[in-house]
């Protein structure tokens, strides 16, 4: 797969390499960003409102401008981005891990646990991502004392995200799993009498893995955005300790007042961000698909 | 002269291939098929003969070309100004499951082409669909006409397709393994059925098969090619009996025959003496570790499975797969379960490796139940009962390395002391199936699907075990693979004493392998008798209407001389 990047159209190997840059810089933000947003004692409120650097009245020490705390834009972006990223990877991450369990035993264990697996999933699956994920990070914060803090919040958020992705790699996996098990390498291993869980998990997973990485580079992107859109409808992050989400939120109330880039670089940079990763996604399915894989070459 | 119904010159193929050479697919054929003529073109998989059929119908697959050479039909070059392919040409293809569009009726597939080419009415159309019909002896086509290709049974779709391949008369009939999915009792129909329509019709055949026994029952002329090269052309009788060329000889020695039992086949390419070695050291192993006594090792007793489906609304419907079977193995023997396709012989081996329950009756493998009620399988079970299956594609995992797949079971069963000794076994058994011992660091894809069948058998042969079911292990490879795969497990047998339950559709194979012999007709047996006894002397109609009806590479001299063989 990344020897093919070789061969990859030059949108795919521009979209990887921002998404790469975006991550990268993202991560290792205490080391990058000019100042720490984080750190309340280390801005000051004269410094609020500042327009971009190179619009009249702005200050050199802030390239994209101030919020209305005096906090540098690209610095609180940076570090959004992080949060944003580290969320939609653990949700993406506990998504895959319990999706690709239940799929694997619903399909080759099969019969009632079967049912019970996949009817849950179809319940699930017939809430709309938002609403579900508002209802388990409302419900979180009711039964929690301190969930809406910045130390349980990013938890409560990946749990609320991923209580509605799983289904999907269940669903897909389940069905690799029911093609994989009637073949006869799984028979083989069945008449040597080895235990079931080691012919799931040693012998069916590693070859239904290739649909499970193609989704997850798709809905890596999904989650990042379904944590901004909680973020900005107050459920996320909180404005001590910002997602991407959290910073466009904060803009949106200064936007009408002229002060519009608040909101206008986190959005910019979310949706660089997303649409990087689903250009790689796509391609990445495409290259697993092999019905589709020789019609462009 | 008349003029030929297929006329080929000097044909070559080739598809070109990125940064090397360009693969050349078929080399300089040449062939002529007379009006009333079966031409078979024979070979092993890879030498081209589909792709010469493929050529005339204009199905070459991307990148390929014909490079050079002529191909006419009736006379006249392939184009649309020539020979079409429906009207002229007409073809039948390897699975009637899926050669008819499952959403039209039978009239309308026969019909298409027919007003498409002739362009003749509805009512003619069905007129003549009806004629075609009665011709390929489809029983009461009035009413088969406004049916579904799933309303039809298998050999009957057969005849749809060739119907609807004769429908605008066409001059020459391609016929790419038209009897390879079918069961023998309607291959012997279908081929019965090409032969009297050649005949009548003065239709021209190419006959692309790899089954040497269905070339001596039906064809005139055949044609073996051998890496896109044809290396011999002659009439059936000659080629058959008396072969010039070294690979025709090679192959046609290593078709099984059903009328005599050999020790070993003759292959070209001899084993190196280390496999030989190897084989034997596993099997001083073996000594070690042999039961005494007489008991059999595998008993089967009153073994029924049935399936259920259905039964949301309504009754469930019950399907007996197999009925009241009883058999028994004793160590080092090897029985043969034989029948055609449907008749419960892989349902029976199943329950004996533990992957379906039966119903009612009991597996008992060296005296423990391992099927059956309150069966509990032992793990000692899944070590001395080991299986190879029939589609080496399949039965080895594609993400795990050779090397691993052949430890587990050593490991799991704990015949191996330690990884290390594992590893040592693990090469010394892929010597043993004449494999390197490299082989272990490789996935399975870097195999051909003889090779993978070794390896299939390296892993069976690992935990040593004492009965090795083997269903139909070679029913998917070429016949000089097969002979090497039969060579392998002969050996096998021989040095360790390996019982084996053997399941085959084909009764040549069956008749090289096996001692005692039990011929399945829906889920029962139907006979059971020393191998010898039942091929020489069978005793019940339907083993012996199965055995007349197996196409012999034996009947070749007989046709030669003139005399008629084919029985229906």
């Amino acid at each position: 797969m990344i020897g093919g990047l070789r061969k990859a159209p030059l949108s795919v190997l521009i979209a990887a390499g921002l998404a790469v840059t975006i991550v990268l810089v993202a991560l290792a933000a205490p080391l990058v960003a000019p100042t720490n947003p984080l750190d309340l004692a280390s801005f000051n409120l004269i410094d609020a409102e500042l327009p971009p650097a190179w619009v009249e009245g702005g200050d050199p020490r802030f390239l994209l401008g101030s919020d209305n705390q005096g906090r540098d834009m690209l610095s609180a972006i940076i570090y959004g981005a992080r949060v944003s990223i580290l969320i939609g990877g653990g949700a993406v991450l506990v998504a895959a891990s319990l999706g690709v369990a239940l799929g694997l035993v619903a399909g080759f264990v099969g019969g009632r646990l079967d049912a019970l697996i996949m009817r849950i999933g179809d319940v699930i699956l017939s809430f709309p991502t938002i609403l579900l994920a508002l209802m388990v990070a409302g419900v979180a914060r009711a039964v929690i004392p301190d969930a809406s803090g910045p130390k349980l919040a990013p938890f409560i958020l990946i749990g609320a995200i991923a209580t509605h992705e799983w289904v999907q790699y269940a669903r897909t996996v389940r069905a690799a799993t029911m093609v994989e098990a009637q073949k006869d390498y799984v028979k083989a291993v069945r008449v040597i009498g080895l235990p079931t869980r080691r012919i799931m998990f040693g012998h069916i997973l590693p070859n239904v893995m290739s649909p499970v990485l193609v989704i997850a580079t798709i809905n890596l992107a999904a989650a990042v955005l379904t944590e901004a859109t909680l973020s900005f409808l107050g459920v996320g992050m909180p404005p001590t300790y910002p997602s991407l989400g959290t910073l466009i939120r904060i803009g949106n109330e200064f936007v009408f007042s002229g002060i519009w880039w608040i909101a206008l670089f986190p959005a910019l940079a979310l949706v660089i961000l997303v649409l990087a990763v689903n250009v790689v996604g796509d391609w990445v399915r495409d290259r697993f698909n092999p019905k589709l894989r020789g019609r462009k070459a | 002269m008349t003029t030929p119904a297929l006329a080929i010159d000097n044909l070559r193929i080739v598809y070109p291939r990125e940064d090397e050479e360009p693969f050349v697919a078929v080399d300089g054929v040449s062939l002529s098929i007379a009006p009333g003529e079966i031409h078979a073109v024979v070979g092993e998989s890879g030498a081209g003969k589909s792709t010469v059929a493929n050529a005339i119908i204009g199905l070459i697959d991307k990148p390929g070309f014909v490079d050079r050479g002529a191909i006419s039909v009736g006379g006249r070059p392939l184009g649309s100004e020539g020979a079409r392919l429906g009207r002229d040409i007409g073809v039948i293809f390897q699975d009637p499951m899926t050669s008819l569009n499952p959403l039209f009726t039978i009239e309308s597939q026969l019909g298409e082409a027919m007003r498409f080419h002739l362009g003749v009415t509805g009512r003619q159309a069905r007129a003549r669909s009806l004629e075609l019909m009665r011709a390929v002896g489809i029983p009461e086509p009035e009413r088969r006409l406004s049916a579904y290709p799933h309303q039809l049974s298998g050999g009957q779709r057969q005849r749809v397709v060739i119907a609807a391949a004769l429908s605008c008369d066409p001059k020459l009939l391609i016929a790419d393994e038209p009897t390879t999915a079918l069961d023998v009792s309607i291959q012997a129909q279908i081929l019965k059925l090409i032969r009297d329509l050649a005949d009548q019709r003065g239709l021209g055949v190419l006959l692309v098969t790899h089954n040497m026994g269905v070339v001596a029952e039906i064809a005139d002329s055949v044609t073996v090619m051998y890496r896109g090269a044809a290396v011999e052309q002659g009439p059936v009788g000659r080629v058959l009996t008396a072969p010039q060329a070294a690979y025709s000889q090679q192959l046609l020695a290593a078709v099984p025959r059903i009328s005599e039992k050999l020790r070993r086949f003759a292959v070209l390419s001899q084993e190196d003496e280390q496999a030989g070695a190897a084989r034997r050291r596993i099997a001083a192993d073996y000594g070690a570790g042999r039961r005494g006594g007489q008991a059999p090792l595998l008993e089967v007793r009153d073994l029924v499975v049935e399936f259920r489906s259905g039964g949301l609304l309504g009754p469930p419907r019950v399907f007996r797969a197999v009925d009241q079977v009883s058999f028994s193995i004793a160590e080092g023997e090897v029985l043969g379960l034989v029948g055609e396709s449907g008749c419960g012989k892989t349902t029976t081996a199943n329950v004996v490796a533990g992957l379906v329950r039966p119903t009612a009756g009991e597996a008992r493998l060296a005296g423990a139940l391992v099927a059956g009620k309150g069966a509990r399988r032992p793990d000692e079970a899944g070590r001395i009962l080991q299986m190879v299956f029939q589609d080496p594609y399949s039965s080895l995992n594609p993400r795990l390395r050779v090397g691993r797949m052949i430890a587990e079971p050593i490991l799991h069963h704990a015949v191996a002391a330690s990884r290390e000794d594992a590893a040592a076994q693990t090469q010394a058994l892929l010597e043993a199936v004449g494999l390197s011992r490299e082989s272990a660091q490789r996935y399975a894809f870097a195999f051909s699907g003889g090779q993978r069948q070794r390896i299939s058998i390296a892993r069976a042969l690992g935990p040593r075990p004492q009965l090795l079911i083997c269903d139909e292990p070679t029913s998917s490879l070429d016949v000089s693979v097969q002979a090497q795969i039969l060579n392998l497990l002969k050996d096998l047998k021989d040095q360790t004493g390996l019982a084996m339950l053997f399941v085959s559709h084909d009764l040549a194979v069956i008749r090289q392998m096996c001692d005692r012999v039990a011929v399945m007709q829906a889920g029962r047996i139907v006979e059971l008798a020393d191998a010898d006894r039942l091929f020489e002397a069978p005793r019940h109609d339907y083993t012996r209407n199965l055995s007349d009806l197996i196409p012999r590479v034996e009947n070749a001299r007989a046709r030669a001389e003139g005399r008629s063989t084919w029985q229906t």
